[in-house]
C-alpha cells in the first residue's frame, strides 16, 4: 500500500471537498493527514493518501473540469505521526505589505535550525501577517534568535513577536 | 464622566505606528483627557459590531480604553457604556479561547486566549473617581484586548498557532 501526496486547486464552489473525497474513497484511497483553505477564493487542498492506486491511476480518478489536481508518491518522513524533539514556538510578523517578508523571517529561523512546520499569510488591506509554528532545536539560544528577529522585523517596518506555544491541555 | 456630546474621530488601522507604541498615563481630570474620553466614547458608538475601542485607534497615545460589552449578543457582565482611564489588570483567571477580531485590522479574525474572569482598576474621566470593574465571558475578552492595545498589542501578537488565524468570510448569527 503506497502514499501519495494529492493536490487540488480550483475555484471555490460548494461541493468541491464532497467531489474530491468522493472520488477518493470511490477508488479505496484512505485520507491520512489533510488540510484545505481558501487562497483569494480559489479552493487549495492538500491530502496525503494511502491505497492500491499509484499517483497516476490517482490522477486520473480525481479528473475534474474545474480543479488542477496533482498526485505524487512519497515515503512517509521521519515526522509522520511522531512529536518532534524540538521546542515550540509560534511567530507573528505584522506590518506593511512588501515582498521579502516570509524569506527575511525564515531565513533568520533557519540559520538556527528552525523549522516551521506551519504558516499561514493573510493580507488584508495594506496589513500582511505572517503567523508560524516553528520547532527550533533544544540547544538555541533563543534570546539570542529573538534578537535577531526584532532587528529584521525592523528593517521590515513589522512587529515581531516570537513566544514559546501555549501548554497543551490534556 | 465623560461629557456628552464627543467627537466621533477616524480609527486607525494596521499598520500603523500608534497601533504599535506603548500609550502614556492620562490625568482623568485634565480637560483635553475628558475631551479624548467623550470622543473615543462617540466613535465606539458610530462603529458597528465593536464592543471596545482604545484611545491609539484613534490616534491618542494615552491610557484610554470604552466599552459597552452589550453591543455583543453573548455578553453575560455589564459594567455599562464605560471610559476607564490608566485600567490595569488586577485579577485574571478561567483562560479559554475565542475568536476575535479588531476594528483596526478588518478582515482577519483569530482564536486567542483569554482569561474569561478578570478584574480591574482604573479611573473615571472628569471625576477621576477610582473604579473596579469585574468582568466574565466577553466583557473581560473585551478589556484584556483595548488593555492590549495600551501596551501597542494587537490581537495578531497573541495568536497561539499558524491553523489560528482566519479571513473574517461570514458573521455571526446570535
Amino acid at each position: 500500500m503506497g502514499l501519495s501526496a494529492v493536490t487540488v486547486l480550483g475555484v471555490d464552489r460548494p461541493g468541491v471537498i464532497a467531489a474530491v473525497t468522493g472520488s477518493l474513497a470511490d477508488c479505496g484511497a484512505n485520507i491520512q493527514d489533510s488540510t484545505m483553505t481558501l487562497l483569494g477564493g480559489h479552493i487549495a487542498m492538500m491530502l496525503l493518501v494511502s491505497g492500491e492506486l499509484d499517483s497516476a491511476e490517482l490522477t486520473q480518478r480525481l479528473r475534474m473540469p474545474d480543479l488542477v489536481v496533482t498526485a505524487s508518491a512519497i515515503k512517509a518522513s521521519r515526522h509522520f505521526c511522531e512529536e518532534g524533539g524540538g521546542l515550540g514556538y509560534v511567530l507573528t510578523v505584522h506590518g506593511p505589505d512588501r515582498p521579502g517578508i516570509i524569506s527575511a523571517v525564515s531565513a533568520v529561523l533557519a540559520a538556527d535550525g528552525g523549522n516551521i512546520t506551519g504558516m499561514s499569510t493573510r493580507l488584508t488591506g495594506r496589513l500582511y501577517v505572517l503567523i508560524a509554528d516553528v520547532e527550533l532545536p533544544k540547544q538555541v539560544d533563543v534570546a539570542a534568535l529573538m534578537r535577531r528577529l526584532a532587528a529584521v522585523g525592523a528593517g521590515l517596518d513589522s512587529d515581531i513577536t516570537f513566544r514559546p506555544v501555549e501548554p497543551d491541555l490534556l | 464622566m465623560t461629557g456628552p456630546g464627543g467627537t466621533a474621530r477616524e480609527l486607525l488601522r494596521a499598520p500603523h505606528p500608534l497601533l504599535s507604541a506603548v500609550a502614556a498615563p492620562v490625568d482623568p481630570a485634565a480637560p483635553e483627557v475628558v475631551t479624548a474620553a467623550a470622543d473615543l466614547l462617540a466613535t465606539l458608538r458610530r462603529v458597528p459590531v465593536t464592543a471596545g475601542l482604545a484611545a491609539p485607534q484613534i490616534g491618542l497615545s494615552w491610557r484610554l480604553i470604552a466599552f459597552d460589552a452589550r453591543r455583543h449578543p453573548r455578553s453575560r457582565s455589564w459594567a455599562g457604556e464605560l471610559v476607564v482611564a490608566n485600567p490595569r489588570l488586577a485579577r485574571a483567571s478561567h483562560w479559554d479561547e475565542g475568536r476575535e477580531g479588531c476594528a483596526s485590522v478588518p478582515g482577519l479574525v483569530a482564536d486567542v486566549r483569554r482569561a474569561t474572569r478578570i478584574t480591574v482598576h482604573g479611573h473615571l474621566p472628569g471625576t477621576g473617581e477610582a473604579v473596579t470593574i469585574e468582568a466574565d465571558a466577553i466583557e473581560a475578552r473585551c478589556i484584556q484586548h483595548q488593555l492590549d492595545h495600551l501596551d501597542g498589542l494587537l490581537f495578531l501578537d497573541r495568536v497561539p498557532g499558524a491553523l489560528s488565524l482566519h479571513r473574517r468570510l461570514h458573521t455571526c448569527d446570535a
